[in-house]
């Protein structure tokens, strides 16, 4: 990486010091545009963290872009958010959706995507095929809720997770991981006596520690974040997800509320108004904290997305 | 024991003149756990995927769920007819078709932008801050963001705010259908601008030093290298994701559309999946929303393969 970027552009280290003055502009320019695109891309949030510790009131009457709280400086909202019955019950299912959605979802795409990586594996065209439609094809939304009832499984806790269980997407990555894997350490356990099972998880699950990762951290991210799922299938309050009670306090209590007048608002309107602020931070903070660390698996996986798609 | 293992079958005599089944059978007794393994996700798309494809039919019915699917009367195409002869139509077609060709003329040549701006970055350090910056908002749920939308056009809202100093009415921006389409592209836009950049970043830095190299000493200056040997290098990566975004012009989530819009806008707002989604699972007119989707289905599925077809005939590149 670090070889192709000294060659872009031309400017090897040897020739820098001829930077001709015009150069000069044209990087002063791309620094600026970064900059600001970095500034749009963390302003909302910063926003939301600075508003959350601020006076509501002076909030919503402020018309000029924040930088740094209002006071009285705050804690109120993120006390009342912590009470939140919702968003408590919101937090713990998302959790426990969280960690058996990507267990689940990392374990069955695994074993497809073993399986049709394997070139004995006889009905492995078909499989793929099998695979493959339901990329460009699907039933929609309406034969798949009734499948759901059908099936039981509508507004239970498994709603959540069964119909969105894998996903074709990953399935084909990790396949394609599965396929560099060279044949000669599969057939040298085949000689040794072991079953397909053992190669998979002694064999083939060593090697890709770097797909699995990847594909656990999109099925943890993708069920932290999903909310329509629930919003299709779950009419039970205690089931939703922490996303569902997010729409709930941000987006339906917004409709409601939308022509209040400032002057005329209680005291109650503006905790709420507080209280938004809070539990975005709140939601948003432990995915946006630990992501910086996992970004080059991230990156990795729109790679060798890409090569298949 | 082992010859069995290692695809016994294709050993024996007599195996091109075996019929399919007995090929199969035979897999099957080499390598039972494959068959074992393979079992839950074959059971997952039949019953997520193939099922609710059978279900399709009640588009050509009409659907009573008490009734189940055998029960309910035929009606042929009178579902399809209701909806391409009703009022919503154009309005649908339309909105979906502006929302996704907003993104393809403004959402698709800002991430290639983006990526050859990193590219000309000297400083690999600030390059990496910038891109770990830039692909945040990624990671944030389509829930927050759209309520940070509609907190922030609501007529108290920063954005609003900022848009009155050059004449906008100081009001809640989304309710005024003029405007839903740009905020809706302008939040996506924010969200994957970063992201998108990715794929073209890679490509960028995967095209041959030499070629840089050779150009200089040709006295290409810093614009010309870009012009004649960066955008060649990314040429088939633009042109594959071109041909996905154009197959999918037609084809538009309900979800982010579902939170922002309200019935003030529907007439710039509502898309064929919003619609599909309120007749279906709020009115309650199953087959005639199976049937408004099918409809979309199809069309998407004419879209995307006569796009590959078309970039295979004229580029070179396709999808497959």
């Amino acid at each position: 990486m670090a070889k192709t970027n000294i060659a872009a552009g031309g400017i090897t280290r040897e020739n820098r010091i001829k930077t001709s003055m015009g150069d000069r502009i044209t990087n002063v320019v791309l620094y600026v545009i970064m900059t600001i695109l970095m500034l749009v891309a963390v302003y909302p949030l910063y926003y939301c963290l600075v508003a959350s510790f601020s006076d509501a009131k002076s909030i919503l009457a402020n018309t000029k872009p924040l930088v740094a709280p209002i006071a009285p400086f705050t804690f109120h909202g993120y006390q009342m958010a912590v009470r939140h019955q919702g968003i408590l019950i919101g937090a713990r299912n998302t959790v426990s959706y969280v960690l058996t959605g990507t267990l689940i979802g990392l374990f069955v795409t695994m074993l497809g995507a073993f399986c049709v990586s394997r070139k004995y594996f006889f009905i492995r065209g078909a499989a793929m095929k099998l695979i493959l439609v339901t990329m460009f094809f699907s039933g929609g939304i309406i034969p798949l809720f009734f499948v759901v009832r059908w099936l039981g499984v509508y507004n239970t806790w498994w709603a959540f997770i069964l119909p969105w269980m894998m996903s074709s997407y990953n399935l084909i990555i990790m396949r394609t991981f599965f396929m560099g894997i060279p044949d000669s350490l599969e057939e040298a356990a085949l000689l040794d006596g072991a079953n397909e099972v053992q190669i998979l998880f002694h064999v083939v699950m060593p090697l890709s520690t770097a797909v699995i990762a990847v594909i656990a951290m999109y099925y943890g991210v993708g069920y932290w974040n999903a909310w329509y799922q629930s919003y299709m299938f779950q009419r039970d309050k205690t089931l939703w997800p922490l996303q569902m009670f997010l729409r709930e306090v941000l987006i339906v209590q917004n409709e409601t509320s939308q022509a209040t007048d400032i002057t005329t608002m209680s005291a109650e309107a503006f905790d709420r108004e507080l209280v938004k602020y809070c539990i975005i931070i709140i939601s948003t903070v432990p995915i946006l904290v630990i992501y910086p660390f996992l970004q080059r698996y991230f990156v990795k996986g729109v790679m060798i997305g890409a090569i298949k798609g | 024991m082992s010859q069995v293992k290692t695809n016994g079958p294709a050993i024996r005599k007599g195996y091109k003149e075996k019929n399919y089944f007995l090929r199969l059978f035979d897999n099957i007794k080499a390598h039972p756990w494959l068959y074992i393994m393979f079992f839950p996700v074959f059971a997952y798309y039949v019953l997520f995927h193939y099922w609710p494809m059978y279900g399709i039919i009640i588009a050509f019915k009409d659907f009573k769920p008490m009734m189940g699917i055998f029960g309910s009367q035929w009606v042929g195409l009178d579902k399809f007819k209701e909806f391409i002869y009703g009022p919503y139509l154009w309005r649908l077609v339309r909105n979906t078709l502006g929302i996704n060709l907003g993104m393809l003329i403004f959402g698709f040549p800002l991430p290639i932008l983006f990526a050859l701006v990193l590219n000309e970055c000297r400083s690999i350090k600030f390059r990496k801050v910038v891109q770990t910056v830039t692909y945040m908002p990624h990671f944030v749920s389509s829930v927050v963001v759209c309520a940070l939308m509609i907190i922030f056009t609501r007529s108290t809202g920063i954005i609003t705010n900022i848009l009155a100093y050059f004449g906008m009415p100081k009001t809640n921006l989304l309710s005024i259908p003029r405007y839903f389409k740009t905020l809706y592209i302008c939040m996506n836009i924010w969200q994957e601008l970063g992201w998108d950049s990715i794929i073209f970043f890679a490509a960028l830095t995967s095209i041959d030093a030499s070629l840089y190299e050779a150009a200089t000493v040709d006295g290409a200056g810093r614009w010309q290298q870009m012009w004649h040997v960066t955008l060649p290098g990314i040429a088939p990566t633009i042109i594959i994701l071109l041909i996905l975004r154009i197959g999918n012009l037609m084809s538009l989530g309900w979800d982010r559309i579902h939170l922002l819009y309200s019935e003030m806008v529907y007439e710039t707002a509502d898309v064929i999946s919003t619609y599909v989604y309120r007749m279906g699972m709020t009115r309650m007119q199953y087959s005639y929303a199976t049937a408004v989707g099918l409809l979309n289905s199809a069309i998407n599925i004419i879209l995307l393969l006569s796009t590959n077809a078309l970039s295979r005939k004229v580029t070179e590149s396709s999808l497959w």
